[in-house]
């Protein structure tokens, strides 16, 4: 089947029910989303289908109708997205291994609404799940990410 | 400094030219350096100064020594080593090195002599000193105990002045300059004439200097990175989503492997039909492992897949079978044959309880899972007598030897490549997940496999925190503390941890009561008595170790006896405490809070004070009652570190072991039947998230000397603060947790 992930459509050979999670990291090797749970309860896995964040780790990728953007196409060290540059700024990651899934969740909640309260944050990032407990400064950076697409900068 | 410490800080200063010795022992090994693990894999051209600096074609590298699991302990060890050598912090590198017994971490095994770490008596130092050298001989290559930054503050400062020193030695050698009149900037080193040499051109040169002993240190007013917020080393990988953790690490040909243990802990596979699962597509083997099964085949997914379908016999649970027959056994073990330890025993504790009505009461804590978010994995490559292992590991040469051990190998010939860590809270200082990698690589000898352990294993398999009984007598009379009693039973995780390792650990575990005789509080009648339950289960360091349940008793308590002598609780602390830098912390946590005002109604207070790891720690919680239940509105933290290296880190750090101890507090519990963990996901294992978690106020302060790690101190205050703010809002002790079966959270 077709798979269109960050722009480059993709043949992939695998089982209908295959989550996408799999297809990710294991046959196409884009290995910056990541397995947490299997059971769509941390978010690690979160990607974008049709710019809508979705939990890859319970989505069949037979399912999957649209374009694929994960972490590594919304932006690259080179060229950050306004989100990442946002997380950078405040230094949010700490072991860093559920920021993957917390910056598309923030992505996709700022792409439907570029001026998030915090009740909003708390409705859109309570699936992500920190170990680290890095929430204060993901919530701010969300906020400050917010004011950069209001003024327009990175 | 004392003698031993003079010693061993010398010894770590090895040149490049050092050899190994090993042909004399005892009291003169210690003086010996290891072998510099770096000199065994230099590739030509360049050269290693010292185990912890590289300098080739790429620029200026620190090799670390200790292990990155989201505690930002590279940045600030660059910043350690970037500060005497004199690099730009854009251009110094950060690689994970391989493990060496010149890595031994001597503050960790200090730490671990029984002896609180304000006790600066002369047994505490000599024991202190003992263990450091202890460790040395053990190689011990560890990364936990809080102990990174106390343990690399002098090293790596020293490794990079004596670093700088050959630089300029070598450049005063080619230029024919006095190496006083020479002077280096980010990287070079400068003439008077104005001529320029990079450290790169100078490497293989300095590598020929005669190294300083004790190298000259800055003085802190001159510092450029420490005592700054360094931006972290690991920042843009981890949001561009290309750091590589040891679950994304791929190899050529690699093969993709699981594991399915008999879910009764440690108990037997009996037979197993593995048809089913070679029917399906891409599996390529399934193979018997203690325990279990293991899946290989060609993509993670179909090994979760296949390793489901595979017909398991399992054999009947090897330990008790349910929580009440564990937690049983822990109750007890509260007498004289199972003591273990009285580290305290101040005044007549019994007959000062005798002077009045006593309060008695019994406070109990749960197992606990780690539950890091990424799941336990390994990559194993065995091929030609060699075996590479790529993971995420707090102890490396403890996972090599294993390793070698059970491939039939020389350890020389196992190379481990530290990975980072999506958290390691204490699970990671385990390499059951590294052997189980080891051996799927044994069966397809060629081929490097990945394990990776689905979130079910992770949860069920884990070496878990153990519950813990504590048992507090104590009497306070016209606002006077007369007397203070506190025992504590749990099962000895240093007996566990040991035991996996081939090691008897003789003494006394001051693990079970770290935190309780320790603490600076002035009672004149103060006793702490440690009873050691039979080994029960496996179990292991969780973040604050044995602080993380006695410091909810002794808080909790200490809260208890306020209400008794009818005092504010931080006027009691205080009345009690003379440890200066203590006292600081909570006078400080007690201005941030408006401690004095008055709550209004719905509203609730309270306060913790611990020191654990060195670093006194005060936090104050404010909740409030709402329609969905309690909300904690906001924490104060205030912690003293001695010297505060990275105050933008050391918050994250604080930050995250509130709400590590909250998550715990709330809603941490592991429960087991037939053998079995009961809690199989995030589900019923759950942890705060973004609608639960308050604002977190933190302040460092740097008036206790000595430098401390910071990745633990926070938790503990976290949950007898949380548990004491609730008594103030309801009038409710609770003395056991998790606090979610008692009480309703938002």
């Amino acid at each position: 089947m077709k798979l269109t992930v960050n722009g480059t459509t993709h043949e992939v050979d695998v089982e209908p029910e295959m989550p996408l999670l799999w297809v990710l990291r294991d046959e196409l090797n884009l290995r910056g989303t990541k397995f947490g749970c299997g059971m769509a309860l941390c978010g690690a896995c979160t990607v974008h289908v049709g710019g809508v964040a979705l939990r890859s780790c319970v989505t069949p990728v037979s399912a999957v109708q649209g374009p694929v953007t994960t972490i590594e196409g919304l932006g690259s060290p080179q060229a950050l997205h306004v989100v990442q540059a946002a997380w950078i700024s405040h230094q949010v990651a700490q072991c860093g291994y559920c920021q993957s899934g917390q910056i598309m969740s923030a992505a996709a909640l700022l792409d439907q609404n570029n001026a998030p309260t915090d009740a909003d944050i708390d409705a859109a990032m309570s699936g992500n799940l920190c170990r680290c407990g890095a929430y204060p400064r993901i919530r701010a950076a969300i906020h400050d990410a917010a004011k950069r697409m209001q003024g327009g900068r990175v | 400094m004392s003698k031993v410490g003079t010693i061993a800080r010398r010894s770590f200063l090895i040149g490049s030219a050092a050899v190994i010795g090993g042909t004399v022992f005892g009291i003169y090994k210690y003086k010996q350096p290891h072998p510099n693990p770096l000199l065994a894999e230099l590739p030509d051209g360049a050269s290693a100064i010292t185990p912890y600096v590289r300098v080739d074609a790429q620029g200026v590298t620190l090799i670390t020594a200790r292990a990155e699991m989201g505690q930002g302990v590279h940045t600030t060890l660059a910043a350690l080593l970037a500060e005497e050598l004199d690099v730009a912090w854009e251009e110094i590198q950060v690689e994970h090195g391989a493990p060496g017994e010149a890595y031994y971490n001597r503050s960790l095994a200090e730490e671990g002599v029984p002896f609180g770490p304000l006790d600066h008596g002369v047994l505490a130092q000599s024991m202190r000193g003992t263990m450091g050298v202890l460790s040395k001989f053990m190689g011990l290559q560890v990364t936990g105990g809080s102990s990174s930054v106390p343990d690399a503050f002098e090293k790596l400062r020293s490794a990079g002045a004596a670093a700088r020193f050959a630089l300029v030695a070598a450049a005063a050698q080619r230029l024919g300059v006095p190496a006083s009149e020479l002077k280096t900037h980010n990287g070079t080193v400068s003439a008077p004439n104005g001529t320029k040499l990079t450290y790169v051109e100078l490497a293989t040169d300095a590598a020929k200097i005669d190294l300083p002993q004790s190298p000259k240190l800055k003085d802190r007013k001159d510092w450029r990175y420490l005592g700054k917020a360094m931006p972290r080393v690991d920042m843009v990988g981890k949001c561009t989503g290309t750091a590589i953790f040891g679950i994304d690490v791929r190899q050529d040909q690699m093969l993709f492997a699981t594991v399915r243990l008999n879910p009764a802990i440690d108990a037997a596979l009996s037979s197993f039909d593995a048809k089913p699962a070679m029917s399906m597509r891409g599996v390529f083997k399934v193979v018997e492992i203690p325990g279990g099964i293991g899946v290989i085949a060609n993509n993670t997914w179909r090994a979760f897949q296949a390793a489901q379908a595979v017909n398991c016999v399992w054999t009947a649970p090897v330990y008790r079978q349910t929580t009440a027959a564990l937690v049983d056994a822990i109750a007890a073990s509260f007498n004289k044959k199972h003591q273990d330890s009285q580290l305290k025993n101040d005044g007549n504790v019994e007959e000062a309880l005798a002077g009045g009505k006593a309060l008695a009461v019994e406070y109990r804590v749960p197992f606990l899972a780690h539950a890091t978010m990424e799941p336990m994995n390994a990559v194993a490559w065995l091929r030609d007598g060699r075996l590479d292992i790529w993971t995420g590991t707090q102890s490396p040469t403890a996972a090599r030897d294993q390793a070698a051990k059970l491939a039939g190998l020389d350890p020389s010939q196992v190379h481990v490549h530290t990975m980072l860590m999506g958290g390691g809270f204490g699970r990671r200082l385990e390499s059951d997940y590294v052997l189980q990698a080891v051996r799927m690589a044994m069966a397809v000898k060629g081929r490097p496999v990945k394990l990776t352990w689905r979130r079910e294993e992770d949860m069920t398999q884990d070496q878990y925190r153990p519950a813990a009984i504590g048992r507090l007598r104590g009497l306070a009379q016209q606002g006077v503390v007369k007397a203070l009693d506190v025992s504590v039973a749990c099962p000895s995780v240093l007996e566990s941890q040991g035991s996996r390792l081939g090691l008897s650990i003789p003494g006394p575990d001051k693990l079970i009561v770290d935190g309780t005789y320790d603490q600076p509080y002035g009672i004149a009648n103060y006793r702490a008595t440690g009873y050691r339950t039979p080994s029960i289960l496996p179990i292991s360091s969780w973040r604050s170790v044995g602080n993380s349940y006695n410091g909810f008793f002794m808080e909790s308590f200490m809260d208890e006896l306020a209400l008794q002598a009818g005092a504010d609780p931080m006027q009691l602390r205080l009345s009690l405490i003379n440890d200066a830098p203590s006292r600081k912390v909570l006078e400080t946590v007690s201005e941030m809070s408006g401690w004095g005002r008055p709550l209004s109604a719905g509203k609730g207070r309270g306060v913790a004070y611990h020191l654990a790891f060195g670093a006194p720690t005060a936090e104050v919680i404010d909740i409030s009652m709402t329609a969905d239940g309690i909300k904690i509105d906001k924490v104060y933290v205030v912690t003293d570190v001695g010297i505060a290296l990275d105050p933008r880190n050391i918050e994250a750090q604080l930050q995250s072991a509130v709400i590590f101890g909250l998550s715990a507090a709330i809603f941490g519990e592991i429960t087991f039947n037939n053998g079995a963990v009961e809690q199989t996901n995030f589900h019923q294992f759950e942890a705060l998230r973004m609608l639960q978690a308050p604002a977190i106020d933190v302040q460092v302060l740097e008036g206790g000397g000595q430098i401390r790690g910071v990745g633990e101190t926070g938790t503990p205050p976290a949950a007898p603060a949380l548990a004491n703010a609730i008594f103030s809002l309801t009038g409710k002790r609770y003395r056991e947790l998790p606090l979610h079966k008692h009480a309703r959270f938002v």
